[in-house]
């Protein structure tokens, strides 16, 4: 799959709470290719400090020619990024990496927590244009509500069913993603879509086990280049014997390929 | 008066390049990694990940960390091995009009020793950079790099199994590269590229533990220019061997001062990761100035900065 370098204007900024953004940028290129799960390497500036791109997660695809991204200020670059305004043409590179896979004849079951929620929104897009609204049910997960309030409405407006969890109870039931798959079933049969903090995914693919159901997972990690060249993403196997790249062999994996420490 | 069409083309012992670009090692993977967002046709030559005989795991993660103006890297010389190398990544480097420079890594000197022999009979093979200054594996790479009679031996074991041009890679972190740099001419090779990454180290505050799983790590990028600078001029005053500038090269400027100091060529490395395009850029950049400035060939600049 070809990844493209473009220049693309930011569009539309949202704050959507005190440090989660989303960024709405013109990326024709980028935006014909995009496949849900797959990600875009950013140039937060022009200067050297900070020096790499930060990769996110696409979390909507719109108009055939327009990106999101979805972000959290954490650090450095995430805070460089935040200061950006509209009008600016930020440097983009992608689609890359491989996506989540689905099949029509499952019913399938998006979980998130926090900022996790990017790609999400995108997958349950893509899945409504195949599936009825039906086979889908998307579970969100997050400390307080307001970090995800506008996400959920999102969801509802297309028209899926969604479930969240709260951690104080804020929005939704009290507790965590996982309380909310208790009653799922292997029906149909069904299969679990995760992205979220490393200990929420442990947890998700730990009740997916458990109910034998099939779950595949958008991993974060370091990453510099995006592509495959520099192998600084690298995910221990399951068999725990060598390594692969999230870049490149994923950011989604099938549960079952990678370790669980 | 400018010059219209300035000469780029430079050479490494006897090996012709179109222009003195290249791109460095593992920044650049086996090259198909960044067909759809570069011309590679373009690049004065590929200089691909390091190949040991058998494929390596490289070490646990976080592997990577940014620092102010770099990035510290401990990849552990993840590669695919030489066999792989040859079936899976070779065919489509055979496709591009671009020379392909192997790295090579190994052990002891016989691992060096073989892979120079079965790279000899692979004709796209048109060099090879001997990787003797890795920080980042605890046996072989950086030992052979750290000591004069060990480089020797290793650039001597190289050069007596491969008849094209041998380059060699220093490593920064010894007290004087020029001695390193010296040895490796007595021992044969047709140059020396130089540097690699410096030694160091970063720690997470929130966890108060080092950011690298392996504690330290190679620092590249626009931090360690001025080091590399200072090497490239020291080294290109000690040996009369081409030498090839590395370390922090951003922008076509970087590339210049590194050739008025003495290089006759350039290694992109880090920049590749951030702007994929920064070799053609440079390229593109090396050309403007030496038209702007009346000079009819990058000869011209090699070494200027030098003269009285």
């Amino acid at each position: 799959m070809p990844a493209y370098q473009q220049r693309a204007e930011i569009v539309r900024t949202e704050k959507l709470t005190g440090d989660v953004f989303r960024f709405t940028v013109k990326a024709p290129d980028i935006a014909k290719d995009s496949r849900p799960g797959q990600f875009v390497m950013v140039r937060a500036g022009e200067g050297m400090d900070p020096l790499l791109r930060r990769p996110f997660s696409i979390h909507q695809v719109a108009e055939g020619e327009l990106v999101q991204i979805l972000f959290k200020v954490i650090g450095k670059g995430t805070q460089a990024l935040a200061n950006l305004q509209a009008g600016y043409s930020m440097d983009v590179l992608g689609p890359l990496g491989r996506g989540f896979v689905y099949n029509t004849q499952h019913k399938h079951y998006l979980v998130g927590g926090g900022i996790g929620i990017a790609p999400l929104l995108f997958l349950a897009g893509n899945m409504l244009n195949k599936n009825e609204s039906s086979a889908i049910k998307v579970f969100l997960g997050a400390r307080t509500g307001d970090e995800i309030t506008v996400l959920a409405d999102d969801f509802v407006s297309m028209g899926v069913e969604v479930e969240v969890a709260t951690e104080d109870g804020s929005l939704g039931r009290q507790g965590l993603v996982t309380d909310l798959m208790t009653p799922v079933k292997n029906e149909n049969p069904a299969r679990v879509y995760a992205c979220g903090p490393y200990p929420m995914l442990r947890a998700v693919v730990g009740v997916s086990r458990e109910k034998n159901l099939a779950c595949q997972v958008s991993l974060e990690t370091i990453m510099a280049c995006g592509l495959g060249a520099c192998l600084g993403c690298a995910v221990l196997r399951a068999d725990m014997n060598g390594y692969v790249h999230a870049c490149m062999d994923g950011p989604v994996f099938d549960a079952d390929d990678v370790a669980w420490l | 008066m400018a010059v219209e069409r300035p000469d780029m083309k430079t050479s490494i012992g006897s090996l012709l390049l179109k222009n003195p670009v290249m791109t460095a090692s593992g920044t650049f993977g086996y090259g198909e990694e960044y067909a759809s967002l570069v011309n590679l046709h373009r690049l004065g030559a590929i200089i691909v990940k390091g190949i040991s005989l058998l494929p390596r795991q490289g070490n646990p993660p976080p592997r990577i960390a940014e620092t102010a103006c770099g990035m510290l890297n401990a990849i552990g010389l993840e590669n695919v091995g030489l066999e792989r190398f040859l079936t899976e990544k070779l065919p489509f480097l055979q496709g591009l009009n671009t020379p392909l420079i192997v790295n090579i890594l190994g052990d002891t000197l016989e691992d060096y020793q073989q892979l120079a022999a079965r790279l000899e009979g692979e004709e796209k093979v048109a060099a090879l950079e001997v990787n003797i200054s890795c920080p980042n594996v605890k046996q072989g790479g950086v030992a052979f790099g750290t000591d004069p009679g060990m480089a020797h031996a290793v650039t001597q074991g190289v050069r007596q199994n491969f008849r094209r041009p041998v380059i060699v890679k220093l490593s920064p972190n010894v007290t004087d590269i020029t001695e390193i740099a010296r040895a490796a001419e007595d021992a044969g090779a047709d140059a020396v590229s130089l540097i690699n990454t410096v030694l160091g180290m970063a720690i997470d505050i929130g966890s108060c533990k080092p950011k690298l799983a392996n504690i330290f790590g190679g620092l590249s990028g626009p931090a360690i220019k001025p080091i590399a600078l200072r090497m490239v001029w020291q080294v290109a005053a000690s040996v009369s061997i081409p030498v090839i500038g590395i370390g922090g090269i951003t922008t076509p400027e970087d590339a210049i001062e590194f050739m008025l100091a003495g290089a006759s060529a350039v290694q992109v490395g880090t920049t590749n990761f951030i702007n994929p395009k920064a070799a053609e850029e440079i390229i593109q950049g090396i050309g403007t100035y030496l038209a702007e400035n009346s000079m009819a060939s990058i000869r011209d600049l090699i070494g200027r900065a030098r003269q009285a």
